[in-house]
């Protein structure tokens, strides 16, 4: 039970495992009855890790193998070497160090403030109450179910037209893509963290309140650090979104020193998939491991959030 | 809407005490943001000013009263709170839409992208041809801050400086050689003939122009020495608004269509924006090369969306049930070695499949099926197949993850009723935990539908839309999703960039996930009301 420590799920678990074949005795079970009972959930669990770890094994593999070409790649760890790794950092037409680079700090930039803003609107969602404010949220819950891609030809009609005006916050600027970006920081996140938010009592604040603190202060100091999980979810989730955005960041960035990993990888193999596969896989493995340690990491936020936001949401 | 919301009793009446408690720090930080928005504001707008584009500039400025008004009175909090964010959901999500609902009535695209001056100049520049038997005017090549412009010196010896949108200028203080060719000015640089050399393709574009008026005609130079007058080969009516060549005496005239088109059909290839009404959709529905594909593409969304979600839910529950015993021995490692799908960013997985289903050189064909060529990727029903098994592999970790966790949150007192029933393993489950679970995973499968149904990376990724359809011009096939299709026909490189059709796309997509949500949010409320 690593993402879920509660005790009481236990007993559930217990009768779905054991409707049909209880044992009294756990000593005396014969092979038969462990294999019902639990056998099969180890056979189950064996062949779908197989299956889920075999593509990233693979593309480890490929990485390591200087061979470099897709058919070379194919006896998995028949080569450990470094070569791919070198030639995807000394290859100037394709820089794939800067490509790495944007992506942080895109994602970065634009998932912290999408963090911010979402709070601040949680903040007023659910601590104040004003006119409009139902119709609000509902709006926010409708434009949610159009992603920002459905309008990708707009959105280049405008940034083309942003250009003319602020060259540096149109097409192929980076600030233009993270403005973009920040179009879609509420919706979805502002209802994960308002439901939160709601359940930091607010006998709290009023206590503050009365003690004098303006409702900046609310917000900073008595708030926002006890929402500090919903924050890290909501910064990851897009975060991780992000890193894996192509359409948008495809349209707006369109010279090789601006892109970021997921535009630069995808020309990578775009032409001839198998003459640079082992570069290619050294650049996917290094693209994947930030985002995955990240996500391992911060796991157990992730899938509470994922649940709280399920019931609640 | 909001901004405007005069402020409610609980809004205000907290906001006094605040105000007086406002530290100085907090002002500071207020006035140097809004300085700093200000004073942004304030060069977009004299920028609009110079540029004369006055509906964007009073839409701006408006924009800047309010956000002023917002944070500089007392009351209004909420307001204050939330404009950050709906600034950018209407400028990025909202204004998009409504324009991208505005594009697809116009002809926008390749060849239409602006006004009809701008065409009529662009079609004037574009079509020049040397004045016969016209005399040749020396010239020296200068440069300027990186710009060159051509010293002219006309069969006459006068001399005249000019570029490209420059029209040409007398410099009778130009330095002239022996023969009295112009060879240098003040203010510029004369380019050696290395340089001139080197920077050929630059030199030869210039197109020096008389004067304002296109009609007059221009100088142009082969090779950095002499140049000769050219004239647009095409003379411009505007009266009657047609275009007639010079040389063959054919008229071309505006077809009301956005494009100059002559008697028997030609057309001239610089056309301009202009509203089409309901074109864009008649043609997505009518025309042969758009019609077929389209509704196969529409059907195949909808198959992907659905069989996504169906596949990646069971196997999710699947696992989640077979996980959830709680003395189950390594049941972390399985747990973290299953959801690592979840955690590789998915437009990789699509790379890193396709490989892996290369037929030729791919891991799967090689080592699974001994060296056999099934055609993963290329063959149109495995392509199908293929694009969804990589779509269950990157979805079922989260449906794990979701239903383990809808199924520990199920209280235990109703499953252990329906064991005292003496139900079995299998009834309590599709009985009881089944529909209980689906009231809280509802919203997230219709939450997934909506996700995959406009899913592009995995599909352009692994794909990209392939195998083509025979029988169209666009690069457009049989895995291709209507997302991908509006990618496609907007910037792809098969055909010519039509944005005017790829947003009448968009906006049926829009429609269709509008009626879905729709329809399935009631769904989910009626699922509520079982609990």
């Amino acid at each position: 039970m690593t993402t879920f420590t509660d005790p009481q799920a236990a007993a559930p678990a217990e009768t779905r495992a054991g409707g049909s074949g209880r044992v009294p005795e756990q000593r005396r079970r014969t092979f038969g009855q462990w294999f019902r009972h639990k056998g099969w959930r180890h056979v189950v669990g064996v062949v779908t890790t197989l299956f889920a770890v075999f593509p990233l094994l693979y593309v480890l593999s490929a990485a390591l193998n200087s061979n470099g070409t897709m058919a070379g790649s194919n006896v998995l760890f028949s080569r450990f070497d470094t070569g791919n790794f070198e030639a995807l950092f000394s290859n100037p037409s394709r820089p794939f160090g800067r490509w790495f680079m944007n992506t942080m700090i895109i994602g970065v930039v634009t998932s912290a403030a999408t963090v911010f803003l979402g709070a601040l609107a949680a903040y007023a969602f659910s601590r104040m109450r004003f006119k409009g404010r139902r119709v609000s949220l509902l709006s926010l819950l409708i434009l949610q179910m159009f992603p920002q891609l459905l309008a990708v030809v707009a959105i280049f009609l405008l940034l083309n037209a942003i250009t003319d005006v602020v060259p540096w916050l149109g097409l192929g600027s980076q600030l233009g893509l993270i403005m973009v970006y920040l179009g879609g920081a509420l919706g979805v996140n502002t209802y994960l963290m308002y439901g939160f938010f709601n359940t930091v009592p607010k006998s709290l604040d009023e206590a503050a309140r009365i003690d004098g603190a303006s409702h900046v202060q609310v917000f900073f100091t008595i708030i926002l650090p006890l929402v500090t999980p919903i924050l890290a979810v909501v910064g990851l989730l897009a975060f991780i979104g992000l890193s894996s955005e192509f359409v948008i960041a495809s349209v707006v960035l369109t010279d090789p020193e601006s892109q970021t990993l997921a535009v630069g990888l995808y020309s990578y193999v775009a032409q001839q998939r198998s003459e640079n596969w082992g570069v290619f896989a050294a650049g996917a493995v290094l693209a994947a491991v930030p985002v995955m340690a990240l996500f391992l990491f911060l796991q157990k936020y992730i899938t509470t959030g994922l649940v709280s936001g399920s019931v609640k949401g | 809407m909001l901004t405007t919301a005069p402020p409610g009793p609980a809004a205000t009446r907290p906001t006094k005490p605040a105000v007086r408690s406002d530290s100085t720090l907090g002002l500071l930080a207020k006035i140097v943001l809004l300085g700093l928005v200000d004073a942004f504001a304030v060069y977009v707008l004299i920028t609009l000013f110079l540029q004369e584009k006055w509906v964007i500039l009073l839409v701006g400025a408006a924009v800047t009263v309010l956000i002023n008004w917002i944070y500089l009175r007392r009351g209004g909090l909420p307001a204050k709170y939330l404009a950050p964010g709906i600034f950018f959901l209407v400028v990025f999500q909202v204004f998009v839409m409504i324009y991208s609902g505005y594009v697809a009535f116009t002809n926008y695209g390749d060849g239409h992208n602006s006004t009809k001056a701008d065409a009529v100049n662009a079609i004037q520049l574009s079509a020049q041809q040397r004045v016969p038997d016209s005399p040749a005017y020396r010239v020296s090549v200068l440069e300027a801050d990186g710009v060159f412009h051509l010293l002219a010196t006309d069969p006459d010896g006068g001399v005249s400086v000019g570029t490209t949108g420059v029209p040409l200028e007398e410099a009778d203080d130009a330095v002239t050689d022996g023969t009295g060719k112009g060879m240098e000015l003040e203010g510029y640089r004369t380019l050696q003939f290395g340089e001139v050399l080197a920077n050929q393709a630059d030199i030869l574009a210039i197109t020096v122009p008389f004067s304002d008026d296109p009609e007059d005609g221009s100088l142009k130079t082969s090779d950095g020495s002499n140049a000769y007058v050219y004239r647009p080969a095409l003379s411009y009516d505007e009266t009657t608004s047609t275009f007639t060549d010079l040389e063959t005496g054919t008229t071309y005239s505006d077809t009301g269509e956005g494009s100059f088109r002559s008697a028997d059909g030609e057309q001239l290839s610089t056309g301009w924006k202009i509203n089409v009404g309901f074109d864009n959709f008649v043609k997505a529905f009518t025309d042969p090369n758009i019609r077929g594909p389209l509704l196969q593409v529409v059907l195949w969304t909808f198959t992907f969306a659905i069989v996504s979600v169906l596949s990646t839910f069971a196997l999710g529950l699947f696992l989640a049930n077979a996980f959830n015993l709680p003395d189950l021995r390594g049941k972390r490692i399985y747990r973290i070695l299953m959801i690592l799908p979840y955690a590789f960013p998915a437009f990789l997985a699509g790379l890193v499949w396709s490989g892996l289903l290369n037929p030729e050189f791919g891991f799967v064909n090689n080592t699974f099926f001994g060296g056999a060529d099934i055609p993963w990727l290329t063959d149109p029903l495995l392509a199908k197949i293929s694009v969804l098994v990589v779509n269950l592999w990157l979805g079922f970790p989260y449906m794990f993850l979701v239903c383990t966790g809808a199924l520990q949150s199920l209280p235990e007192e109703v499953t252990e009723a329906a064991r005292m029933d003496g139900a079995t393993a299998w009834r309590t489950f599709t009985a009881i935990k089944l529909p209980l679970l689906l009231v809280s995973v509802a919203p997230l499968l219709i939450a997934s539908f909506a996700f995959n149904f406009n899913n592009f990376n995995v599909i352009y990724m692994l794909t990209d839309g392939g195998p083509r359809f025979s029988g169209t011009t666009a690069n457009i096939g049989h895995t291709d999703i209507l997302i991908t299709m509006v990618y496609e026909i907007a910037f792809g490189t098969g055909v010519g960039r039509d944005y005017g059709l790829a947003s009448a796309l968009s906006i049926i997509i829009f429609l269709i996930v509008a009626v879905i949500s729709a329809l399935s949010f009631r769904q989910t409320k009626a699922l509520e009301d079982i609990n």
